[in-house]
């Protein structure tokens, strides 16, 4: 008698599977001959791009941005592209994996959007000679992986020149990920934007040891605020900082994307990406064969960072300075880390009138005067 | 009218089978509802979660190199629950036998001949994750303390300092300030069979062996059951209890410190963040499936490892959000574990009020 008990169930449970196949079932022919007649439109297969995503394209920040680049390539090649993307990737053995798929099902072009992916990249990439890979943000290339990044650097200092501007308690909060020079760098120019406004201003940093963690990033920020800071900076991928300032009536500055549309006004400008540029390029060459391994780093002038528009709470004054200092390193008379720059100590690490080589500026770990933090946590 | 749990008296050889099998059904019946509630086609996402986890050598050499620490893990497991000892630990186990490699293959190179520097390292893991269990084993003998919170608390301890150990001491010098050590010197990198599948799948297959042979052939296998069955009769025959629980633990903690080395010799080879993925969870729910029997757990352990491994691949082929991946985990296993509770209990109605409490004695933690 029991048994007939369980089999009833089991019976009413697949008949409740059966309605929901042959109800979505439908649906789902729609959608294969639509895709069928737009196939045969096009002589050729697709070709096929993936992205490898450390967090949600919804973390409204970096994935967001890179997500954005994404549908940018789509938008641009149309259907003679495929993209895919896999999210929420942890750095480490498990990206080697998800890494190793994506070249296995047939992706021809691979970016993978964190600097923990560098290796786990460098492997895979060995083993499929014919892939092409592209690792953002590292430092390590072969014959078939690029590395790109952007001088996003150029609009942390702007970006610090309304910081200054806005701080009345003179401390500026300033969330960051890991001690690596990427960060590192970043801290630097905004707090040399910062002092282009307040001389006096000290930018005080907490480590996070995370990209992409709403919770620890938040309370960062709430620590920072405890300790007098009145405008949040962050080296971060969601926007959980900024909001923590908004909800504390203090400024932020926001970093990734444009940060004023998520949290609103407080987020007085934002140090933004665009790869929009540059996946399109990249998948354009794969798809000509005229792909070759490079280190990318682009600048303002070329499109690959930029600054949002600013917050009605940005005086005029500061908009013609930060537009002042725009041109000039677009013009490529000058540009953020040109010398005399101090590190903490007060030495002159770059001296007057030096101009740092790229190689400098991809290794910096030291802070400049000013920052109140230190790079060895 | 209540409902209350009965212990079953008996167990018939054929429950055993069919419990595992229907539960895996009814999971993917339940996941299929849910999936077609959110318009996605369930015979897709099943038949691309099948490929992406069996599909060709190669991705099966993945699953592979997620099973491996699964079997070990469970084996460990099973290890302390046959006397119902209830180590939940394995993942600080798996932890520390990590960081007791990884400090064998970062600093004693220098004075170690390389020829046996991956044993060693291989060793001090075992050694580290066996001290890990052992403690909560000491503090239950010794003091009567909880195992359950002890082993459970005590993985939190081995995260946390791990954590510390690589973002802090361990950083590597030249690594640009990221987190992680440096990689390990080549001689202490654990070979691999094919793709990244490593020499610990035959550690995993010897140990399953091995602990067959004990639980089944040996009168240690056979005391450990009867301490599991019922201590009081086990006391009464003379079987020393205390000592056995702490030969079993320092044995399970062994195992899953072993699971742990082989994860940082044989993939990362570097100690890194990804070591604590959760397979000292996962195993739990693989021993009890496999009903402690260290054979079964092999197979159980490399489905497991299939769902894994094809819940990514569901992601990168049907454009599923990677959340939805975690929930049909979740899914998959809830009636597994529903499963084997009504193969050991019996739910039963009854308008007795006075009817006592559900037994607790013996029960699922």
């Amino acid at each position: 008698m029991k048994t007939n008990r369980v089999a009833a169930v089991l019976i009413i449970l697949l008949a409740v599977v059966l309605l929901a196949f042959t109800g979505c079932s439908k649906e789902e022919e729609a959608k294969v001959e639509e895709k069928a007649a737009v196939e045969s439109e096009a002589a050729d297969e697709p070709f096929k791009a993936a992205f490898v995503y450390i967090g949600i394209p919804g973390d409204l920040g970096w994935t967001y941005e890179h997500d954005r680049g994404r549908l940018a390539a789509v938008e641009a090649l149309g259907d003679k592209i495929e993209t895919a993307f896999v999210e929420n990737v942890p750095e480490g053995p498990d990206a080697t994996r998800v890494i190793r798929q994506l070249a296995q099902q047939g992706y021809k072009i691979i970016f993978t959007a964190s600097f923990g992916y560098m290796d786990p990249t460098l492997e895979v990439a060995a083993e499929y000679p014919d892939v092409y890979f592209e690792h953002c943000s590292g430092y390590k290339t072969a014959d078939n992986m690029a590395n790109y990044f952007g001088r996003i650097y150029q609009s942390r200092y702007l970006s610090g020149i309304v910081a200054g501007a806005a701080t009345k308690t003179g401390v500026i909060g300033y969330v960051g990920a890991f001690p690596i020079p990427e960060v590192v760098r970043g801290i630097n120019a905004f707090t040399l934007g910062v002092q282009k406004t307040n001389p006096d201003a000290v930018v005080k940093v907490v480590w996070t040891n995370t990209w992409y963690d709403p919770v620890v990033e938040r309370e960062a920020a709430v620590a920072l605020l405890d300790a007098g800071a009145d405008v949040i900076a962050q080296h971060q991928d969601t926007t959980e900082p900024q909001k923590a300032a908004a909800e504390r009536d203090v400024w932020s500055i926001g970093y990734h994307s444009d940060m004023a549309k998520f949290v609103g006004d407080s987020v007085l400008v934002s140090a933004m990406w665009e790869f929009s540029h540059y996946y399109t390029t990249r998948i354009q060459a794969a798809m000509d064969g005229t792909w070759k391994t490079q280190s990318y780093w682009g600048g303002l002038a070329d499109g690959d960072v930029k600054l949002s528009d600013f917050s009605p709470l940005v005086p005029a004054e500061i908009k013609d300075l930060v537009m002042a200092e725009q041109s000039k390193i677009e013009s490529g008379e000058w540009d953020v880390f040109n010398g005399p720059v101090y590190d903490q100590s007060g030495a002159a690490v770059i001296a007057d009138g030096a101009v740092p080589s790229d190689g400098d500026l991809a290794n910096m770990s030291w802070f400049v005067k000013g920052v109140e933090g230190s790079v060895n946590q | 009218m209540r409902i209350h749990f009965e212990k079953r008296k008996t167990y018939s050889a054929k429950a055993s089978v069919l419990t595992p099998v229907i539960s895996f059904l009814v999971s993917l019946i339940l996941t299929a509802v849910m999936l077609a509630a959110v318009k996605i086609n369930p015979a897709e996402v099943y038949a691309a979660m099948f490929r992406g986890a069996f599909g060709t050598w190669r991705d099966f050499s993945e699953t592979l190199v997620k099973a491996i620490p699964l079997i070990l893990t469970s084996l460990g497991v099973a290890t302390a629950f046959k006397l119902k000892f209830w180590n939940i630990g394995a993942e600080g186990q798996l932890v520390l036998g990590g960081i007791g490699a990884s400090w064998v293959a970062l600093f004693a190179s220098a004075w170690l001949p390389p020829a046996i520097l991956l044993p060693a390292a291989i060793i001090v893991g075992a050694v580290a994750g066996s001290v890990w269990a052992g403690v909560p084993a000491l503090l239950k003998v010794k003091l009567g303390v909880d195992e359950t919170l002890t082993t459970l608390m005590l993985n939190y301890v081995a995260i946390i300092a791990y954590d510390g150990i690589y973002t802090g001491p361990w950083r590597d010098p030249d690594g640009f300030g990221f987190p992680g050590s440096a990689m390990f010197p080549e001689a202490a990198w654990l070979p691999r069979l094919t793709g990244r599948t490593h020499a610990g799948l035959i550690f995993a297959l010897i140990i399953a062996a091995v602990l067959w042979f004990a639980f089944y052939k040996t009168k240690w296998g056979f005391e450990l059951q009867m301490i599991g069955n019922n201590k009081k009769a086990a006391r009464v025959l003379g079987v020393n209890i205390g000592r056995n629980i702490i030969i079993a633990l320092l044995i399970s903690g062994a195992i899953s410190g072993i699971a742990g080395a082989c994860e940082v010799t044989g993939i990362a080879r570097r100690l890194q963040q990804g070591l604590s993925l959760g397979y000292g969870y996962t195993a739990i729910i693989i021993a009890w499936m496999s009903r402690l029997n260290p054979a079964v757990c092999i197979p159980v352990s490399i489905i497991m490892a299939g769902l894994l491994v094809g819940g990514d691949s569901v992601q990168i082929m049907m454009g599923v959000p990677s959340a939805m991946g975690q929930v049909m985990q979740g899914m998959i296993l809830f009636p597994m574990l529903a499963g084997s509770i009504f193969s050991e209990y019996r739910l039963r109605l009854s308008r007795d009020s006075a009817a006592t409490a559900a037994p607790t004695e013996g029960g699922l933690a």
